[in-house]
């Protein structure tokens, strides 16, 4: 099964992080995705750029509606995601719990369902 | 006339024999149907199909040699049946399942007990996997492991049947849905989650326990379904202290359940409990199982600590007998592997019966001035009775007051009121 993990953190708080350890978290993201190439799990992924540049869209009555920032105001903003094959939820949880992100924000685990056939 | 209530006579043991066979397998064929099915509803219906066709063919056919292997046979025979007829399965599920059949002898081969224990020691993982919620843990461990009716665990949690029908639907379907897995999760994890299951088992029998509304059988059902459980992980999981230690902490407890409450539904406390109420026999197994905690080397587990405090409680003949030095040494024990306000506040009673009320009420003032617990009920009450015994009568009331306005459960409210009567006899100059 297919399992999305979504990195949520505070933006304000890793905006403020000092250079040092800003350095040394990228590596661990580096190291970390090449070890879920080599272990097969890794899909895809990617870091997005902040919800401040993000646009909302709603279609209402045919008319297109844009507006600025994010669906909804949270104390943690989706920052990046994963998608990993995984045997079950277990395995899914334990790659969740080595990316980097888990130590400051959270991962939320989202089973992804399979495409129709 | 008589060769036919003969035969009468006869069918209807036979009948109860056959009943008898499905209480005691419901839970292991369940379990086992789970596994090889992979659904929780899949396998329900399957059991039921597989119990009415015994009821059919064992009358004539007679019962067979291993009838649990022959339900999970015919259950699993019964689901294919159905999944075929149902076009919407039939692309991938049946293939799954299917795989499996190449080897029809492999399923009797399997119905030795071993792969049974295996089996529901993987359903209870599954039932109390972190990724459900608290409620969802005990709701699907009552139902699936112990076998209570949907009816019977809604009553345990006060709501009503259709509600839980609910919970434990959306429970099963995130088991589906998110693929928590069905298996015992090999040893570091599997350790990590022994704590999760204890909980739930614990929490099935504090449930029981502490209940004071719904009806007392539910109660007793609860800490029995609790100590069942318990019984079980004891027999199936490797050396693991807290298991044993679990166990002998329900059975020690729930050795003075029948003393605990008066006839009226009062609360009567440990000291003032009438001893020959107490249950020698779960007593005696309570004792062994903590002597056994202990000899396991390792982490030293809170629940065996707690069992040992119990053991010394239940161990004196007499309430002057108790070894309050050792209780209070457990307890310090107990505050160093998992401190909390509650035990904190237990040690504190402990320390007044070695070392006087004086002391006891530092420690339980300096816990109240953390101010975590400012509310909790049974702090004000313990306050009120190290009072009472300096002769703070005055303060010792306004404590007891302060409990009362904090406590809910109707019988502990009597109690309090009732000490405050006490206290108010003292304070009258009549």
């Amino acid at each position: 099964m297919q399992y999305l993990l979504l990195i949520y953190a505070n933006e304000a708080e890793t905006a403020a992080m000092n250079p040092g350890s800003r350095e040394s978290m990228t590596a661990e993201y580096m190291e970390f995705t090449k070890s879920i190439i080599q272990g097969g799990q890794f899909k895809a992924g990617d870091r997005l750029k902040p919800t401040s540049a993000a646009s909302t869209v709603r279609v209402r009555n045919g008319k297109v509606l844009t507006t600025d920032g994010p669906f909804a105001e949270t104390r943690e903003q989706l920052g990046g995601y994963y998608l990993v094959e995984a045997k079950n939820v277990d395995e899914a949880i334990a790659i969740a719990a080595r990316i980097p992100g888990a130590k400051l924000g959270s991962i939320e685990v989202r089973p992804v369902w399979p495409p129709m056939t | 006339m008589a060769a036919d209530d003969l035969r009468e006579a006869s069918d209807h043991r036979l009948r109860m024999g056959i009943e008898e066979i499905f209480r005691r397998e419901a839970g292991r064929v369940l379990a086992t149907l789970i596994r090889l099915l992979g659904d929780f509803d899949l396998a329900e219906e399957a059991r039921q199909e597989a119990f009415t066709a015994a009821l059919e063919q064992w009358a004539t056919a007679g019962v067979p040699s291993n009838p649990c292997a022959w339900l999970i046979q015919t259950g699993r025979n019964k689901a294919i049946d159905r999944i075929r007829r149902d076009a919407v399965f039939r692309t991938k599920v049946l293939e799954e399942i299917a795989g499996a059949e190449t080897q029809p002898a492999s399923v009797a081969a399997e119905a030795d007990d071993d792969s049974f224990g295996d089996d529901r020691l993987r359903l209870i993982f599954t039932c109390c996997h972190p990724a459900l919620s608290g409620e969802a843990h005990i709701a699907l461990t009552l139902r699936e492991v112990c076998g209570l009716t949907t009816q019977a665990v809604a009553r345990a949690f006060l709501v009503s049947e259709e509600t839980m029908a609910q919970r434990l639907v959306r429970a099963k379907r995130k088991i589906r849905d998110a693929g928590i897995p069905y298996e015992t999760p090999e040893p570091p994890l599997l350790n990590e989650r022994i704590h999760g299951v204890l909980a739930v088992v614990y929490g099935v029998f504090t449930e029981g326990y502490a209940a004071t509304a719904g009806s007392r059988l539910v109660d007793a059902e609860l800490c029995g379904e609790a100590i069942r459980l318990g019984r079980l992980l004891d027999e199936l999981l490797p050396a693991n202290q807290a298991v044993p230690g679990l166990l002998a902490l329900m059975l020690l407890h729930d050795a003075r359940r029948r003393a605990r409450v008066s006839d009226t539904g009062d609360l009567i406390l440990l000291e003032d409990q009438d001893r020959s109420l107490w249950d020698g026999s779960k007593i005696a197994e309570g004792l062994t199982l903590v002597d056994r905690a202990f000899s396991i080397r390792g982490q030293m587990s809170p629940y065996a600590v707690q069992a040992a405090i119990a053991a010394l409680h239940v161990q004196s003949r007499k309430k002057e007998d108790t070894d309050w030095q050792q209780i209070v040494g457990l307890y310090e024990v107990l505050l160093r592997l998992q401190p909390s306000p509650v035990i904190e506040l237990n040690h504190a009673v402990a320390v007044s019966m070695v070392d006087g009320a004086e002391r006891a009420l530092n420690l339980v003032d300096s816990l109240a001035a953390r101010g975590q617990v400012s509310e909790y009920h049974l702090l004000h009450a313990a306050r009120g009775r190290f009072l009472q015994q300096l002769g703070r009568l005055r303060e010792s009331r306004e404590a007891y007051c302060a409990a009362l306005g904090f406590a809910t459960l109707e019988p502990e409210r009597r109690f309090i009121a009732s000490r405050i009567a006490h206290v108010d006899k003292s304070l009258s100059p009549i």
